[in-house]
């Protein structure tokens, strides 16, 4: 008998819809999975079995239809689930049950996809490899030994051992497109107000993004289109409709495309196994009819400081909701103490030390006497890179570099070193900056372990992203995950 | 040059309302320092003196809608997740000292 959890997701609807398997069985079958193997990988903080087998029964009713009816996923737990917990990986939160669905969990409610359970991050989305959640790390599975990325690494780590074949990221500097390519996956960060954020627990909200995990292009494009468009619930919400991006992926087709390799994101500073599957990737494109050029970005090498001023000052201001009167943890409310008192313990005891150093830089590039040196430059170095990008989509199509410096490095290598943790966004933190969309395509292995290619484009583009994913997809197989532990 | 002090460090903490203890404060100044020291490089950008910030990906003008009411959640939903909840309300810690 087939494998259930070993299909790609467009092959599991189409299994479904024909009455091949039923959808309870493919959510059992992931169930099942997920009990053999989370102990070792830890991609889930909760499992909700019994919301998972309701949801798979309606589908088998017939009651929700579509291209994803039927399909698990597993859903990063930064996104509000009614009624089902939701920490966005932080003691602060825990044991809270949202009142309310975000948008993006809705539309896969009434898509029929069956949310298998919310996957671990780091906490609120702070952070490259999932260390930083309160609740433990996540393991690679190409090596449980290794970080599976950050801070979606539950995600992409419950796609890479099969315990899903779809997973949500949100992505504010990297935290989808960094976890799936050191997990060989493939992840796509949309264009800024592409997916709403509506229910999305707020770190960065100038740059915060959902979007897809999956094993194939293809399956990335139909969860994007799943939970893409406008939503009035979201005022910064694209009033216009999702690029076509499962038709783009279908194509396949760079024939003509002009493919530009940003300098300032090569070479230095990326490992030598890193660059050479770059580099063939880059070839194999143009071997595919692509013309490929080299384009220069000088303001890039701006965008890790830039970016490290915007997204802890407006974290500072959005981790003021956690005031211990509305939800969450309250510490020390002893009947003596005072508001502010409380408030002052119940954040030092829920948040956790990545957090506080996110919050202290961000209230300290807010504070007056810094603001025009920090907040304002960055503001301003942010314009130019912008600029950057809409001078290069003159000259290319898209931009390509590698998503990562490295490969997946060891747990706790990089735990004590913010910085080193921080220059693991190196290339994905300027599409953020610029709201553009992007998405990472495994290139191949260095040392056994995956790498990745990123591919950029302009707003709302997200469909030369699937024509660029899917044609290095067809032309170079992506390597399958070897979960060696599982039998060693 | 150091950049940030342990004083500087214990202000912002206050501020930002985070009873950090001694040993966070000091680990924090060193950690913030180095990581200042790297972020201040954004300020021999010269060629940013004379260009907009850009605060927003994608322009942002106000979004209206029709001044429709709505349901709001139930307010039992909304107080369950309160850590403290009386008389239908968010129960709060003291908030004025006794002599006020």
């Amino acid at each position: 008998m087939t494998d259930l959890t070993r299909l790609t997701a467009a092959e599991t609807a189409a299994a479904v819809a024909s009455r091949e398997v039923s959808a309870v069985e493919v959510a059992q079958a992931h169930l099942d999975r997920i009990a053999a193997v989370d102990d070792r990988v830890h991609a889930f903080l909760h499992v909700d079995a019994e919301g998972a087998l309701a949801q798979a029964a309606r589908v088998d009713a017939g009651e929700l239809t579509g291209p994803l009816a039927g399909v698990p996923l597993a859903l990063k737990d930064v996104l509000c689930t009614e009624g089902v917990p939701t920490t966005a990986g932080s003691r602060i939160l825990e044991g809270w049950r949202p009142p309310y669905d975000a948008t993006v969990t809705a539309r896969l409610r009434a898509a029929g996809v069956v949310v298998l359970g919310k996957t671990n991050m780091d906490e609120f989305a702070m952070g490259s490899s999932t260390e930083h959640s309160a609740y433990g790390p996540t393991h690679n599975p190409w090596d449980l030994d290794r970080i599976p990325g950050g801070s979606g690494g539950g995600s992409a780590a419950a796609v890479a051992a099969y315990e899903a074949p779809l997973a949500i990221g949100t992505d504010t500097g990297g935290s989808i497109r960094q976890p799936s390519a050191v997990t060989g996956t493939v992840g796509v960060k949309p264009t800024y107000g592409g997916v709403s954020r509506y229910g999305l627990i707020a770190f960065s909200s100038s740059l915060d993004q959902a979007g897809p995990v999956a094993r194939t292009v293809l399956d990335a494009a139909l969860l994007h289109e799943a939970i893409g468009g406008h939503d009035p619930r979201d005022s910064t919400s694209i009033a216009a409709p999702v690029p076509p991006v499962v038709e783009a992926a279908r194509q396949a087709d760079v024939r003509g495309l002009r493919v530009g390799v940003v300098r300032e994101l090569t070479g230095d500073g990326y490992e030598p196994g890193v660059q050479a599957r770059f580099d063939e990737a880059v070839q194999a494109l143009v071997e595919l009819g692509a013309t490929v050029t080299a384009v220069s970005c000088p303001h890039f090498v701006h965008a890790l400081p830039a970016y490290y001023l915007i997204a802890p000052s407006e974290a500072s201001s959005n981790l003021a909701r956690f005031d211990a009167v509305r939800y969450g943890l309250r510490v020390g409310d002893d009947g003596e103490r005072g508001l502010e008192e409380v408030m002052a313990l119940t954040r030092a005891q829920g948040f956790g030390p990545e957090v506080k150093r996110r919050i202290v830089l961000g209230t300290y590039a807010l504070s007056s006497g810094y603001y025009d040196a920090y907040y304002g430059q960055a503001q301003k170095v942010r314009t130019l890179i912008t600029r950057d990008f809409t001078a290069a989509f003159a000259e290319a199509d898209v931009l390509v570099s590698p998503t990562t410096p490295g490969v997946a490095f060891p747990l706790g290598a990089k735990l004590s070193d913010p910085l080193a943790m921080y220059r693991q966004d190196l290339a994905t933190i300027p599409s953020n900056l610029y709201g553009g969309p992007a998405m990472s395509v495994p290139a191949g292995l260095s040392d056994g372990l995956p790498v990745g290619l990123q591919v950029m484009a302009p707003v709302q583009r997200d469909d030369l992203l699937y024509r660029v994913g899917a044609a290095l997809e067809a032309a170079r197989p992506f390597a399958p995950t070897p979960l060696q532990w599982e039998t060693a | 040059m150091s950049q940030i002090t342990r004083d500087e460090v214990a202000h912002l903490a206050r501020l930002a309302r985070l009873a950090l203890a001694d040993d966070e404060l000091d680990g924090l100044a060193q950690q913030l320092d180095v990581i200042l020291d790297a972020v201040a490089a954004i300020g021999q950008v010269t060629d940013a003196a004379d260009v907009p910030p850009t605060t927003h990906a994608v322009p942002v003008e106000n979004v209206t809608r029709p001044d429709v009411v709505t349901p709001s959640l139930p307010r039992d939903v909304v107080l369950a997740g309160a850590p403290e909840a009386e008389q239908d309300r968010f129960r709060v810690p003291r908030i004025l000292d006794e002599e006020a």
